[in-house]
């Protein structure tokens, strides 16, 4: 069971946490022209890189709040986390 | 019956308390402090059970949580339990044992037939002989194999017993009190660490309980209780003994199970039998110690033969001898200790020794105590059935290919050793990359990819001194990453006796004509032969060979297997071991029982139960209850011997004709406040939003990103910038995070607060012609008419003092009002609502008549939003805005969603007008045709119309729509039924919508 630091609490085991995918996803404007290839990029492709990955986390069971961590998908190690106006 | 097996002064047993055991059904005793394996062995029985797949006889092997023949069942009944492992059961009073894997008894199995014809079962040989014919695996294989090759038996009844879950946060958690863990412990401590010291075996010390030592001028066992008691006089120190640390997972949570009843001879049943701990530990100190290995000979499983240090441990802690005539047959000096403790208790063994010569000071103690000794002698075979009566002891020739000469020796016992395997096992969980140590011939830890270190012997020092030196330094080293204060002890001197290198050679060749069989593997039945065939099959990667051979695969995990298991296919293969490589360590370490991994999460606690403020009501008026996810809810309130069909058309009925009230306090509801409300539900619901006014309510669909719909429900527009949405019960948790998301992630620039209120609010649905009537009394104050609360409209009222909330929304397609109280007078609202409408005849009815309702109006729900369908489908494609962009519009014109033939929402009636059509059925236009029939849609819901009075489903339906009218067959081939069915319009009642707007 992995150790985040929410940004708001401080450290508490994952089973407070729900896991949200990748951070980096920036979704398209609503309203904005945006074609299939880009739609689809949006909804359904996602990379799944071996090493540092930029994920969102929700504290569900806490203080509700999504955030953002940079873990190691191979060794579970967590570099940083940050709340979600912050740089990562 | 005197122990003439038990010695007079030595050990750390109590002689004061006799406990008397059943083992097999004969009555036997030993003393407070032993183990089941120690009281067997001091009563002279060694035959303990059967192998696994031969049901070969099997004795003890080992003394602690390596031992992998000696599994017991334990007890009977509820509490009886399968696989212990005799070496670490205490003895209690009454204590009930048997053995496994045998019948009609241990000493006489059936099953033993198997070892007659060993040559037919040969590694792989289940894969290779019950594949053919497919369905016999099933049905004859399967089961007879599991009979004839089992462990234990699995209780059939609940666990009687407790089982608690511990949280626990420490500095430095240390794994084993040996000398290294203590060490580190004690370092740790002074220098102000939290820390948690956890010992698996009763006793603390390891070695040091066995071991000829001094450490600062004292006895090891002297020193050990020292430290134990000023670690357990610091309040910064947990420490622990019976707890086995059997998991390293990530981020350095580590999980121990401490058994806490067993062994407590009054306990109350309120005792928890086992503690499991999450430990968070900021850095861990593996101070597991190691396991001897066992050398391979002929017949090396015979009861009888053990592991040296097994022999010293039965002697040294429990006063037992484990034989009057013992050979010890070693490739290493450790074994001499064992030799020597024989010798001083007055009996004479014999040491067999691969080596040439050892000029250590063991040896030489040995020497010197007239011990006869047989180097470059190796034992070739055993021989006795039940137990070992003799061996041929071989002499090496020069390349150790064969033997010079053989002899044969009458023994009662052999206590062997291949020299001493570091216990990784946690280390290498942790993410700890091993490497191989030429010098003891064994893997190691290297590189921690967690905060984890490994001393001691599990890290290969096998020596004392360095065992104390490395506890000291890093128990200070970690602790001072901490704590910071710099409080650093002196290691105290040390003496021991030095032990020579090892040779090694372990794995003894057949003599001439001679095919013995060799154990690699004791608790799985792996023999040498098996392990060679694979490699001669092809099998190269050591995961393969495992897997094909199952060596290092049963509860021991090969503790004392794997090791030889890799030594061997190196030599077959002419590779060098760290090149064969090593399997994957995975948790858990030891055996761990199941009830105390589910702890007390068990029956009603397994998970919460919610329930309405309006419980007791329902379960006093006979209600039959149903989950719907963690709630539960009135299904329908049973009169004298109706059934759940009579229930909900009675239920149904009354709406349908007077009125009827539902608790729908399960619903999902969510408070949503600021001034950027109406813009965010305009995002988040397909339809518009910006112009609701205050006092009305709308329903609304929310997609997913991908387009297809995720909930539904209506939102109320209680003030400008204030909003009170309803989801449905299933969805209400995903739909607050899909929200909270939005805001957060997506949207941070609005400015919207939103709150689950589920639990805040207590609501009842008031349904039915009678239901204004109804109003009108509960609410006399205010105007209910059809022109002041219309439908969707709201209204804020006082229910004879209480603060209510009045929706006229409506589920079952009647004239309907949803009324909303603060939880507390939810109880209160209830009993008015019943009261005064009893001149009403109202009946309060539930989810099945709420269904019944719902499902003839064609109103959607879960059955229908199954994640699967768009709206669309559901013919809800008049709420989607065409002047607006919202969550999910841009995936509608993807090639699937805008395809004409999509299936469609529908109404199924059966021709028969009396068949209920079972909710799942397929939809076919043959009902005889082959296999596979095409399906053209499924039934999602079914229900008796109390309208009509025949049964009615609704469907999802292969262009559903321009079937109306065509006949079908809905087909349940898990129900065993075919019904012809015609296709009708989903709104069966009331297609205009009337009644709600009455
Ligand atoms: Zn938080």
């Amino acid at each position: 069971m992995l150790e985040i630091k929410c940004p708001y609490c401080g450290k508490r085991s994952q089973n407070e946490f729900s896991y949200g995918g990748d951070a980096s996803v920036k979704r398209p404007q609503l309203g904005k022209e945006t074609s299939d290839k880009e739609w689809n990029d949006f909804v359904y492709f996602r990379n799944n890189p071996r090493g540092k990955h930029s994920e969102l986390w929700h504290h569900v069971a806490g203080c509700r709040q999504w955030f953002k961590v940079l873990r190691n998908t191979a060794t579970h190690e967590i570099f940083k986390t940050s709340k979600i106006s912050e740089e990562l | 019956m005197p122990q003439n097996l038990r010695l007079d002064k030595v050990g750390y047993i109590n002689r004061d308390k006799k406990i008397s055991f059943k083992f097999n059904g004969k009555k036997y005793f030993g003393y407070e402090g032993d183990t089941l394996a120690s009281a067997l062995l001091a009563n002279g029985i060694h035959l303990i059970g059967r192998s696994f797949k031969y049901h070969r006889p099997r004795g003890f092997t080992g003394a602690g949580v390596d031992e992998p023949n000696a599994h017991v069942q334990l007890y009977s009944g509820a509490k009886t339990e399968p696989n212990v492992i005799a070496t670490t059961v205490e003895l209690v009073e009454g204590l009930v044992a048997t053995s496994q894997n045998c019948w009609p008894s241990v000493s006489f199995d059936f099953g033993a037939i198997n070892n007659l014809l060993n040559k037919f079962f040969p590694a792989g040989f289940y894969y290779k002989t019950f594949m053919w014919p497919k369905n016999f695996w099933y049905k004859i294989y399967e089961p007879i194999i599991r009979k004839a090759a089992g462990l234990g038996v699995a209780p059939l009844k609940p666990d009687p017993d407790r089982y608690e879950h511990k949280f626990e946060y420490c500095d430095v958690l240390i794994v084993g009190s040996g000398p290294s863990g203590l060490a580190g412990a004690l370092a740790a401590a002074k220098n102000g660490a939290r820390v948690i010291l956890a010992e698996d075996k009763p006793r603390f010390g390891g070695s040091l309980l066995t071991d000829e030592v001094t450490i600062g001028n004292k006895k090891g066992k002297d020193w050990v209780d020292e430290t134990i008691s000023q670690l357990k006089s610091m309040p910064n120190v947990i420490v622990k003994n019976r707890s086995q640390v059997f998991g390293y997972y990530d981020h350095n949570m580590m999980v121990m199970s401490e058994r806490t009843k067993d062994h407590v001879e009054n306990s109350t049943e309120f005792t928890p039998r086992q503690k499991l701990w999450y430990i968070r530990a900021k850095e861990v100190i593996v101070s597991t110690g190691s396991i001897e290995r066992p050398l391979v000979f002929g017949n090396n499983d015979r009861p009888g033969i053990m592991l040296a240090s097994a022999a010293k441990e039965y002697m040294k802690v429990y006063g037992v001898l484990v034989g009057k005539k013992p050979i010890i047959f070693t490739n290493n000096d450790s074994a001499y200790d064992t030799a020597i403790e024989f010798k001083k208790n007055g009996i004479d063994p014999l040491v067999v020794d691969i080596r040439t010569n050892s000029e250590s000071s063991v040896v030489q103690e040995a020497k010197n105590l007239n011990i006869n000794i047989k180097f470059s002698h190796g034992i070739v075979n055993s021989k006795g059935y039940l137990r070992v009566n003799s061996a041929t002891v071989g002499k090496l020739n020069d390349d150790r290919s064969g033997y010079e000469s053989l002899e044969n020796i009458s023994c009662d016992c052999i206590c062997v050793s291949g020299n001493w395997t570091p216990t990784v096992h946690l280390s290498s969980q942790s993410g700890n990359k091993l490497k191989f140590d030429e010098k003891i011939n064994a893997f190691i830890p290297s590189k921690s990819r967690q905060n984890e270190s490994t001393i001691g012997s599990a890290n290969g020092s096998f020596t004392l001194k360095k065992s104390l030196e490395d506890g000291f330094s890093k128990g200070y080293e970690l602790s001072n990453k901490i704590t910071a204060k710099n409080i650093k002890g002196t290691t105290p001197t040390s003496n021991e006796r030095n032990y020579a290198q090892h040779d090694k050679f372990w794995c003894m060749p057949l003599p001439k004509n001679k095919y013995y069989k060799r154990c690699v593997d004791f608790q799985n039945d792996v023999y040498v032969s098996d392990i060679e065939l694979a490699v001669r099959e092809g099998f190269r990667s050591i995961e393969h060979v495992k897997r094909y051979t199952t060596l290092g695969m049963a509860t021991d995990q090969g503790k004392t297997s794997n090791l030889n298991g890799l030594q061997l296919v190196s030599n077959i293969e002419n590779k060098i071991v760290p090149e064969v490589g090593h399997t994957t360590f995975r948790p858990p370490y030891t055996p761990v029982t199941i009830g105390a991994i589910v702890g007390r999460e068990v029956g009603k606690h397994y998970r919460p139960t919610r329930k309405s403020p309006m419980h007791e009501w329902h379960e006093q008026n006979n209600a039959v209850f149903v989950d719907a996810g963690l709630w539960v809810r009135p299904r329908y309130y049973k009169q004298e011997n109706e059934t759940l069909l009579e229930a909900a058309k009675r239920e149904a009925t009354n709406v349908r004709k007077n009125v009827g009230v539902c608790d729908v306090t399960s619903l999902g509801k969510i408070d949503i406040k600021g001034p950027d409300c109406a813009e965010f539900l305009n995002r988040i619901y397909t339809n518009a939003w910006m112009k609701l006014p205050v006092g009305k309510a709308r329903y609304g669909v929310m997609l997913r990103e991908d387009g297809i719909v995720f909930d539904d429900g209506t939102t109320t527009r209680i003030s400008e910038n204030h909003f009170h949405m309803t989801t449905t019960t299933a969805q209400a948790v995903n739909v607050l995070a899909h929200l909270e998301y939005y805001l957060q992630v997506v949207w941070p620039e609005l400015s919207v607060n939103v709150l689950s209120t589920t639990e805040q609010w207590a609501g009842a649905a008031l349904a039915g012609p009678n239901s204004r009537n109804l109003l009108n009394k509960l609410f006399p104050e205010i105007d209910v008419s059809n022109e002041a609360i219309p439908f969707m409209g709201y209204k804020e009222a006082n229910l004879f003092g209480v603060p209510a909330r009045i929706f006229r929304i409506s589920f079952s397609g009647e004239l309907a009002y949803e009324i909303n109280v603060e939880s507390g007078y939810g109880i209160f609202m209830w009993e008015k609502i019943i009261e005064l409408g009893k001149e009403m005849n109202i009946e309060p009815y539930g989810t099945e008549a709420l269904s019944t309702l719902r499902i003839e109006m064609g109103h959607v729900a879960g059955s229908e939003i199954d994640g699967r369908v768009i709206s669309s489908d559901l013919s809800l494609e008049g709420m989607l805005s065409k002047k607006k962009d919202f969550i999910g519009k841009r995936s509608l014109n993807r090639e699937a969603f805008i395809n004409p033939n999509r299936e469609k929402i529908v109404g199924v009636v059966p021709l028969d007008k009396k068949s209920m059509i079972p909710e799942g059925s397929h939809l076919v236009s043959d009902n005889k045709a082959s296999l596979p029939n095409p399906k053209l849609g499924h039934i999602s819901a079914s229900c008796w119309s109390v309208e009509y009075n025949n049964p009615f489903s609704l469907a999802i339906l292969k262009d559903g729509k321009n079937k109306i009218g065509e006949k079908l067959y809905a087909v349940s081939p898990l129900k065993n039924k075919s019904i012809e069915v015609e296709i009708v319009s989903s709104h069966y009642v009331d297609p205009k919508g009337e009644r709600v707007r009455s």
